[in-house]
Formats: C-alpha cells, structure tokens, sequence
C-alpha cells in the first residue's frame, strides 16, 4: 500500500526537472522516508505534508543544523508555494539539492535561504540581522553592535560588486565562484559534508 | 719581577712598536705594588738604593723641569742630579721629555717629586722598558730568571768577589725577586677573586635590579633592561661572534636624573659601551670605559642616585641584620632551592643553576642592599622576585620557545649535521627576526587586517570565514601583510582554527597559511608556534581539499631544517607518501561536490611537499622507508607537467644516496626522466637533467641514459644557453655520462663537444664546473683532445686556472692535465704558461685541488720540451712540492709522488730535490697499506735511486723492508713499480742484505712468471743482483 503511495508520487512528480543524479531509486527512498516522517508526526498525508515544527526537527535531528534563524529561513526556501506546510513535491525537491545538488543548485538555494522575501537580493539591514548574533556574547552589547556594524562593512566591501548597497544574485554568484567558502556565507544552511555521505546509504 | 712583568700583566695586543699595558684592575693593582715598592725602597734599604743599574731606565716623562727641587741642577730643559755614580755621571739626567735614571734611590725620590702622576711615570716606565730587570742587573742575570736559587746562588758568588762594595747586586736581585714573588700573588689574588662572570651571575643581578627599579624615590634606577629578548642555551644574549670575546648580554640602564647607560657584561666584567645607535638596532661594542667587577659597582660609580639609595638600603640591611641575626646566606639557598624544585627544568638549565649555586658567595654583596624591614618580607621578597621571573617568563612565550627551541637545535644539531646532506643549502642560517616597531609608520593594510584578526579571535564560524574570505582579499604574497598577520598575533588563530572542527574554517585559515608561509620568517613562525604537527595530522582527513591544503602549506614550511624535521618526527613523511597513493584508487565519483579535489590533485600536492623534506637526509631515507619510491615511479608515467615537476624534483634530491639511485635503476625511473627531457616545460627539463646527473655517478645508469636515447636531447639542450639553471644541471649530465666511453663517443657525434668549448667563456660557475668537468672526461680521449685544441678550447681552460672555486679548480686541472697528453696541445699550455698557474695551484688550501693540480702536472712535465729547464725556472718549485710529501692526504701524497718521479727524470732537478730531503721524506711514507699510493711511491722512489748515494739513503732510512711487503699486494701495478724500485734499490749490497732478510727472494721469483714484461725484467734484474753478491760474498770467505 505504501509502496503504490509512492509509485504514484512518483509519476506526480515532474522528473525531469531533477538532476539526473538523483536516481530513482533515491527517490523513492525520499519518498518513503517522508511518508514514515509525516506518519510519525501523526499527521495525514494527503495534502498537509510536514509543518514548520516538524521540519525544523528534522533539520536539526538528521541534518545537525542549529542555527533558528537559518532554520526558518530553510524552511521557506524548501515552501516554495508558501502554504507554511512541505509536500512530498517540495521535500524530494529541496532534498535533491541538499544531498546531490551541483554548484550552481546549491548557490542558488543558498541565496533564496539568505535573501528569503526580498526583492530578489540582500539587503544590508537583512545581513545586519543574519550576522548579529555572529559574535561570542562575551563582548558587551555596545561593542557587540558596532562589531556587527564593521563585519557587515567587511561583508558587503566584499560581496557587494555594484555598490548598491545589497547583494544581488549576480553579486553573489560572482562572490562564491572567486571563493567557495562563501557560499554559506551568512551561516550554515547545508548539511555538512559527513552528513552528505552518511544520509543517502542511511 | 720579571716574571710577573712578561707572564701577569696585560698587554694590549695592538702590534710590536706600540703595545701598552690596558688599564685593567689587575694592571692597576700590580702598578700600585710596584709604586709602593719603589717609593719606600729609599727608607728601607738606603744601602741598596745607591746601587748603580747596569743601563738606566729611560722613558718619556711629564714631569716639568721646575717639579725637581733641592738635589738637583736644574736649568731650562735640563735636570741632573746631584747624586753621581763613581765616574761622576749623575743618576738622573732629565731633558726634554726624556729621563733617564740609574738607581732606585733616584727612582724612589722621582716618585715622590711626581706625586699624583705616579702611576702615570709607573706607566710609562714600564712600557718604555720592558724588561727592566736586564736593565738594572745585567744581561747576565736575566738568563736565569725563574729559576731563582741557580741566579742567587750565582750572584752569592759575584758578590763575594767585591764584597768590599757598597753596592750589592745580590741583595738588589733577592729585593727584586721578593717584589715578583709578592706581585705574583698579588696578580693571583687579583685572579682568584676576579673569578669571571658567569651569565647566570649577571642574569640575577639584573633581575634584582629590576625588583627594585621604577620610579619611586626608594627605587635605585628607572629601568633596566636587556638590549635583546633572545637568550642563547649557554644563557648569554650576546651574538655569537661578540660571545667569543666573552661578552655575555647588554643591558640598557636608564638611572634616576642621568642619561641612559648602555652596559656591556661580559666575563671579564662589567663596561660601559658605544651605546646603540637608533636607526640601526646595532650595539657600538667598543669598550668605553673602566672595566668593573660587577653591575652594581659600575652603576654605583655612573650614578650618584643609585649610590646613594643602595647606600640607604644596605644600611637598614645591616641594621636589620643586627636585629634579626638572620644571615644572608638564606637568599642564595633558598633561590637554588626553589629554582632546583621548578619542574620542568632541562638539564642544561639545572646545570646553570647548580653553577649559579656555587657562585652564590660571591653573589652576597649585590643581594646585601635588597630592602627587608623584616625577615617575613625579606623572604616574600625573594619570592616575589622568583615568582616574577616565572611570571615574566609566562607572559613572554616567545622567549621561553626559543630559549626551547635553542636547546633543542643544539641537541639535534649533531645529529642533523652528520646526516644533512649536500643538497641542503638553501636558508639554514636563521634570518633575524625583525619585528615593526610599535611606533613606526604603519601600512593601512596592518589596521585592516587587524580587524579582521579580530573577528578571527571572537566570531563564531559565519564571522571567521567572513573575517579569512577578506583576508585573502589583501595581497598576501607582500610581506608587510605577511608581517602584519603575524604581528597582530593572527598567526596563532590561523594555527588554532586548523585544530577545530570547522572544515571551512580549517580551509579558509590553510588558504592563507599556504601564501604567507612564502615568507621564510612566517615559516619560522609557524615551526615555533607547532603548526607542522597540526597540518600533518590534517593529511590525515578525509577531505581531499583540506589534505591538498595541508600538503602544500607543508610544501613551503618545510624549507628549513628544524621544520623538515618536525614534519618527519610527527610521522609527516608516512602521510605524505600515502596521498602519493590516492591517485591510483581512482574511485573519483562522477560529480566532484564543492569542496572536493581530484586525487590527481592530491598526489601532486604530496610530492610538492615531499619535494621540500627530501632536501634532509633523514626525510630521504624516511620516504624510502614508507615505500615513496615505487609511488613516485608511478607517478613519473603521467603526463601532467604539474604533476612530474615535484616528482622529479624529489627524485633528484634523493638521487644524491646510493641506495635511491639502486632503487630508481630498479623502478626504470630512468626511461621517464629522458623522455621528459624532450618535454617543453624547462623546469621540467631542469630537474630531469638534474636528476640524471645525480644517478649517472653510476655506471649502469649511464649506460642506460645512452641506450633510452638520453644523449641526444641532452646535447641538443646545451645549444639552449639563456636558462643557466637548466644549463647547469645539463652540463651537470653531461659531465657523469661522459664518464663512459661509449657515451663520449655519442656525445662526439652529436658534436657536443664543440657546443662545450664554447661554453667555456662567460658561464656562471655553476656551469663552468661541469662543462669542465665533461671536457675533462671527453679528454681522456685521442679525438677529443684533437678537437678541444681545433676548437680553441685551451686557452680558456688554463684561463680557468686561476679561479678560486675548488670544485671548478679540481675539474680545470683534470681537464689541462688530460689536454697536456697531446703534446701539441702542451706546447699551447706552456706557451700560456699554464704549468706555471698549476704549480702556484700546489700552494692551494684543498687538498683535491693540490692533488688534482699535482696529477695534472705529470702529463705536463713529460711532454714538456726542456721539462727540466721549464721545472727549474719555478722559484722555489722543487721545494714546493718536496714538502707536500708531508701531507696527510692519500690522494695528494700519491700526486705529488707521480710528480716526483717525472720530475726526477731531470738528473740536475733530482739532485735539487735530494738536497730537499726528498729521500727520507718517501721513506717515511713507505709503510702505506693505500695500493694507489704504494705504486706511485714505489716509481718515485725507483727514480730517485738514480742520483748519487740514494740507493744507500733508501736503505738507512728503512724503505726497503716495506717495499718488498708490497710484493704481496694485489695490484700487478704495485708490482711493477715495486720491483722496479727494489731492482735499483739492489744495486746497494746492504739493501740485498735487507731484503734477502726480508724474502723477498722468493716473492721476486714468482714474479718472474708473470705475463707483464717489465715486471718480469725487474724481478729478474733484482734477484740477479742479491745473487751475485751472496757469490761474492762467498767469494771473499774462500779467499
């Protein structure tokens, strides 16, 4: 029963607009692990999919990732049709970038996570309040703030080519291809390299 | 008197005419004991003091004619004494400056007459007369000086003879002798107490000083401090070239209400000096004042304030001492006491301490003036100062790390020394460490990175890698951002980072650490803050990117000793090999993800890494150990220029041990090095050159360069002349594989030999070696030579000849030497006067060089025309070379015997060398075991027979026992040569005698059988001889 539930996502599914690295197999694999993750969250399949709660545990749970502000913003990056709830669509989807995305997915995804409802870029405020907790907390507020204040300086000096004030997609791009290590820039929003091996076999 | 005077005092050692007496106390205060002799000599002994010197004393005085009073006849210029000798001479003559004196009444009265120049008349008197007891005495006295009973015992005698006169030697000479047994021990006390300062004695001193320096009124000084924070393992902080004067450190005392004093302390005490110039960091070492026993004394002197307030201290010290009873011996005690219980002492430093401890009693009088109102806090006190000094010590790591680092490199020197090979060369000299000043002129750059350091020390992972992203925004390969790193202490977190968890963070920092590590102070940095061990661990990760990282900032570290080393104590060298294996897993997944590397990629960075370790010797054999070998074989079948340039690079470094050379014949690495010769890339090509020039000491491997069809692009490489290093390292093969025939022959027929000549002229010498080197090797043959004299190459070899490079000499006289075979070509050397230039090389310090120059000179002396003449005609040349048969050197002593024997050919030039001596000087050398040495011996020797009673000399001076010895070496030339030699030598009945003693009759018998002619002859001839005088001997019993 289950296994014709996910036979039929599957063919829902517009397949060809995944990476062919996603096999097919790995598909199904996601699929059934979403249906046993709605399942445990006693919530029916049908349409709800997994809510914001349920999806932050899991980032946390399976992924190791921590950071609360990066979470949601995860989480509205995966909720591309912005109904608060991830679908089986949306999960294989989001899933497919973090475990096999290329470069250029992860980039992408990685820019929708940072600038989330902007105007298609980052604004400085938006990193202002990405980077403000950036800082170990033995410093005192004031200091802390205008610490902030100087990182986001050094940040947009860097990343900000145009000098418009914010960080356009082209900025970003142009950023991350000159140094890799800046694709999480603004904190992790990808799994970590370990957990990229040990998922897909788990 | 006298000894004291020649073996005490100290003389400067500023040439002959002006040597002075140095104003040291022990100078002061024999001068003082000389004074006081003389000046009471005229009360205590009036008898004595009439005694009339043998010679006056004279010396340039400063004392005014008017000075002189009553006694005196004084005129303008002029003063003479009353007082007169018995022919009426006055004792004292005084014109112009010059004063001359005859009797020490006359002595004792001018010192009077000169009051507080005493010392200075002493002075002068000294130095103008330097041996003043020949003076007063006679000559006759002084040839006994020292052994003073015989020199009494003869004055007892003299002095008996005119025993009616008042003057009397003998009581002059025991006064005299009585004044040098007291100035002895005078000077000896003076020693003795003078003990020399020891650097832990004047490291406590200063700290004292400091515990009691600031800027209270209490406080004796504003500050001292050292000049240099380094301290070497011996404890001095002085440079090692200003060590060995005996200078210890320099200490720069600022004391209340006086200019700053820069102090020199050194063993012999303690000095003022130049000063330090501002603009240069530099000490002006010159001494510029008195020498002091110790720190407190000379600033007691320089300072009245610090006088003043020792004198307040050390008086409620004293009164404290009265009331408490408490000795101070306590200090010292418990300083070694508790310096012994600090743990972690090396063993050198306890040594320093226990020594400090024995020195401890003459420490008392600087400790005296500490200021203790009561026994508690005197102790407390004592403790404070230790507890500062550890705390001093915490705070400053970097001086406590390189006090460690020193030890350790003087432990592990002897070991790295011995095994160092030769092609370690670049950099081992630590470079000064030279910090910006705090107040200098600061790039832009040092703040900005300043900040972002900052961030690096207290951002969580999203701020580091933000704070290392725009660091590599700034140009790191300039060195001011290099320092800038270092200074804002933004190395340290760089190291630290590499030892979280934070794979971004650990890459971002390796990104950075790979391009400052260029700079050789960072690279010295980063050994001394132990980042090596941390990177090495990195090889081990699983992520490609991080392991290339690590490998390369590894690759550039490990340019000096101490990091190579540490690389291999840590296990490096294993890691290392083992990225060399990732290439063939092949296991690459189809989609290489963000942060991953080709495997490719990974075994090149180990090679470049590998590349810089295997310039020590130990890393060598470590690489082959972990099986790097037949990896880097591997490796050596790409194709990527990237890839094989560290790979070849480490081969050549290795190719210099024997047991690599085996092992890359064995791999048929050799294949891969020619065909990579024909590569485009020229470092490429360099290194194969390189390499092959390393193996090619082999036979094998020259044969098989020749027969993987090396030759050909090596020759066709030397017509490349613009890259000289490429050009060294081709000539450089060239040179080893023309040691084989056959590859000569190639190399002719690639017309190599051409394109060498003209390579002579305006090469550096890396080149010029080794082209000399290979025409050297060409020249052993007929054509060759030929060729060499067509193209016009003589004349720019014995051009070469008066280079000073050893190697390049030793190659030169090779190649001259085989050129002079031809005598056509000797006639153009000796035109240039080329023997001349390799004679004057015989002078030479190296012995390969006087051995080289000494072979060469065989060829030259036998096809010479008019050798004899041309030998004659060098000043000094025959006596030159007999000499240099009292060498050490095997090779130079085999040399100079085959030149003997062509020179002895000459009769008029063996006759000057058996006036030479030449004959007991091979005789000493005749009991050799060295085959190449007995040969050479045995023809010389054989020549030399030829010239007047030689034979017998040979005899008498036992040469012959040892030669017939040779008959039983291995060497059919040793016996040729020997029996030759014996055959001359037994045209000599005694020597017939000896060596019928020796049997040599039954050796000389099998030699008969030999297929060697000559041998054959002399053997016979020899045997004939003892034969016929054992008849004759006969003979004369039956007549």
């Amino acid at each position: 029963m289950r296994f014709d539930w996910a036979e039929e996502t599957l063919t829902q599914l517009n397949l060809p607009s995944f990476h062919f690295a996603v096999q097919k197999s790995e598909i199904e694999c996601l699929l059934r692990l979403f249906n046993s993750l709605v399942k445990r969250n006693g919530q029916r399949l049908d349409k709800n999919g997994l809510d914001h709660g349920a999806f932050r545990g899991i980032l946390h749970n399976v992924f190791g990732m921590t950071d609360d502000v990066l979470l949601d913003r995860v989480f509205f990056a995966f909720d591309k049709d912005c109904d608060n709830r991830i679908n089986a669509n949306e999960w294989v989807k989001g899933l497919s970038v973090f475990l096999r995305g290329t470069f250029e997915e992860k980039l992408k995804f990685c820019f929708e996570v940072y600038y989330l409802d902007g105007d298609g870029s980052i604004s400085r405020e938006v990193v202002f309040d990405m980077l403000k907790h950036s800082l170990h907390q033995h410093l005192s507020e004031e200091e802390s703030g205008e610490g902030i204040k100087e990182l986001v300086e050094i940040t947009m000096k860097k990343m900000d080519y145009d000098n418009d004030g914010k960080i356009s997609f082209t900025d970003f791009e142009r950023a991350v291809k000159g140094d890799p290590l800046l694709l999480e820039v603004f904190g992790p929003c990808l799994p970590t390299a370990q957990v990229q091996l040990q998922v897909p076999t788990a | 008197m006298g000894v004291t005077l020649t073996r005490s005092l100290q003389w400067t050692a500023s040439g002959h005419g002006t040597r002075t007496l140095e104003a040291t106390p022990l100078n002061d205060g024999i001068l003082e004991e000389i004074i006081l002799f003389v000046d009471t000599f005229l009360y205590e002994h009036p008898r004595e003091a009439k005694f009339v010197f043998v010679e006056p004393l004279g010396w340039k005085t400063s004392l005014e004619p008017s000075a002189f009073g009553a006694g005196y006849v004084i005129s303008e210029k002029t003063v003479t004494s009353e007082e007169v000798d018995k022919n009426g001479e006055p004792l004292l003559v005084l014109s112009g400056p010059h004063i001359r004196i005859r009797s020490f009444g006359q002595l004792s009265r001018l010192l009077h007459i000169a009051k507080d120049t005493k010392l200075r008349e002493t002075r002068a008197c000294l130095e103008a007369n330097r041996d003043p007891v020949v003076k007063i005495l006679g000559l006759d006295y002084n040839t006994t000086k020292g052994e003073d009973f015989s020199a009494l015992s003869i004055l007892g005698e003299r002095s008996n003879d005119n025993d009616s006169e008042p003057e009397r030697p003998m009581t002059v000479a025991r006064l005299l002798r009585q004044l040098d047994v007291h100035l002895l021990n005078h000077a000896l006390r003076h020693v003795s107490s003078e003990m020399p300062l020891n650097p832990s004695a004047i490291k406590n001193d200063i700290e004292l000083l400091k515990h009691h320096a600031g800027k209270g009124e209490q406080a004796v000084l504003e500050s001292i401090e050292y000049t240099s924070d380094y301290e070497f393992s011996n404890g001095c902080r002085a440079p090692p070239w200003r060590q060995i004067y005996g200078e210890i450190c320099y200490v720069l005392v600022r004391p209340h209400g006086a200019e700053a004093l820069c102090i020199t302390c050194s063993t012999q005490g303690v000095f003022l000096n130049g000063g330090k110039t501002d603009d240069e960091r530099e000490i002006n070492y010159e001494r510029k004042g008195k020498i002091y026993k110790d720190l407190v004394t000379l600033l007691r002197e320089k300072s009245p304030t610090f006088a003043e307030n020792m004198a307040t201290q050390e008086n409620k010290h004293n009164e404290e001492q009265q009331k408490q009873k408490s000795p101070p011996d306590e200090v010292p005690n418990k300083e070694a006491a508790a310096a012994r219980a600090a743990p972690a002492k090396s063993a050198l430093e306890k040594n320093q301490i226990n020594f400090s401890r024995g020195t401890a009693r003459r420490l008392q009088p600087s400790l005296n003036w500490r200021k203790p109102p009561d026994s508690k806090e005197h102790r407390s006190s004592v403790k404070d100062t230790l507890e500062e000094k550890h705390g001093a010590k915490l705070e400053r790591p970097r001086a406590s790390l390189s006090t460690g680092k020193a030890h350790r490199k003087s432990t592990d020197k002897i070991e790295e020394i011995i095994s160092e090979s030769s092609s370690e060369s670049e950099e081992d000299e630590e470079p000064p460490d030279h910090r910006q000043e705090a107040n200098a002129d600061l790039p832009s750059e040092y703040w900005q990175i300043q900040k972002l350091v900052k961030y690096l020390k207290g951002g969580n992972q999203t701020a580091t890698v933000i704070a290392l992203c725009s660091m590599r925004d700034f140009n790191l390969a300039q060195e001011t951002c290099q320092l800038a790193i270092r200074d804002v202490g933004g190395l340290e977190v760089l190291i630290n980072l590499l030892d979280t968890d934070e794979v971004k963070c650990k890459i971002g920092s390796l990104k950075i650490l790979k391009e400052i590590s260029h700079n050789p102070q960072i690279r010295r940095n980063i050994v001394d803050l132990g980042g090596l061990p941390i990177m090495v661990n990195i090889l081990d990760s699983s992520n490609k990117n991080l392991k290339c990282l690590a490998a390369e900032t590894i690759a550039n570290v490990a340019k000096f000793r101490r990091a190579r080393q540490a690389v291999r104590k840590h296990g490096g060298i294993t890691k290392l090999v083992a990225l060399l294996d990732c290439g063939q897993i092949s296991l690459e997944p189809p989609q290489p993800s963000l942060y991953e590397t080709r495997d490719v990629e990974v075994a090149r960075c180990g090679a470049q890494a590998l590349w810089s370790c295997s310039k020590s010797y130990s890393n060598k054999e470590a690489i082959r150990k972990a099986g790097g070998i037949p990896l880097l074989a591997r490796l050596m079948k790409t194709s990527h220029e990237d890839m094989l340039i560290p790979v070849v690079g480490t081969l050549q470094e290795c190719a210099s041990e024997e047991n690599y050379r085996a092992a890359i014949r064995a791999e048929r690495i050799i294949e891969n090095l020619v065909k990579n010769l024909n590569s485009e890339n020229e470092q490429l090509q360099e290194h194969c050159a390189m390499a092959i020039y390393q193996c090619a000491e082999d036979e094998e491997t020259r044969d098989l360069v020749r027969l993987h069809g090396g030759l050909k692009p090596l020759a066709s490489l030397l017509t490349k002349t613009d890259n000289k290093m490429r050009l060294a390292a081709v000539t450089g093969a060239i040179w080893k594989c023309s040691i084989s025939k056959e590859n000569v022959t190639k190399f002719r027929e690639y017309k190599a030999i051409e394109t060498l000549v003209g390579l002579l002229t305006d090469q550096p010498e890396e080149v010029l070696v080794n082209v000399v080197g290979a025409l050297g090797e060409c020249c052993q043959e007929y054509e060759n030579r030929i060729l060499v004299r067509k193209c016009g190459g003589i004349q720019p070899l014995v051009n070469l000849l008066v280079g000073i490079n050893q190697a390049l000499l030793v190659n030169v006289t090779k190649a001259v030497g085989a050129c002079a075979v031809e005598p056509e070509s000797m006639m153009i050397i000796d035109r240039l006067d080329g023997v001349r230039l390799l004679w004057s090389l015989l002078k030479n310090p190296h012995p390969d060089v006087k051995a080289s120059a000494a072979w060469a000179l065989c060829p030259c002396i036998e096809n010479a025309k008019d050798a004899g003449e041309m030998v004659r005609s060098f000043v000094g040349g025959l006596e030159l070379v007999v000499n240099l048969l009292k060498s050490d050197n095997k090779e130079v002593l085999a040399s100079v015997c085959a030149a003997i024997t062509n020179i002895a050919k000459d009769q008029e030039n063996l006759a000057v060398i058996t006036d030479h001596g030449v004959v007991p000087l091979l005789s000493k050398l005749a009991n050799t075991n060295n085959d190449k040495l007995r040969r050479h011996l045995a023809e010389a020797i054989s020549r030399c027979c030829m010239w007047g009673r030689n034979r017998v000399a040979f005899g008498e001076h036992k040469a012959v026992a040892p030669l017939v010895r040779y008959l039983k070496s291995e060497d059919t030339n040793v016996h040729r040569a020997t029996a030759q030699a014996l055959y001359q030598l037994s045209e000599d009945a005694d020597n017939c005698i000896t060596m019928h003693e020796n049997g040599a009759v039954k050796l000389l018998l099998d030699m008969v059988g030999s297929p060697d002619q000559d041998l054959q002859e002399a053997a016979a001839g020899c045997i004939s001889n003892i034969r016929r005088l054992a008849l004759a001997t006969e003979k004369a019993r039956y007549i």
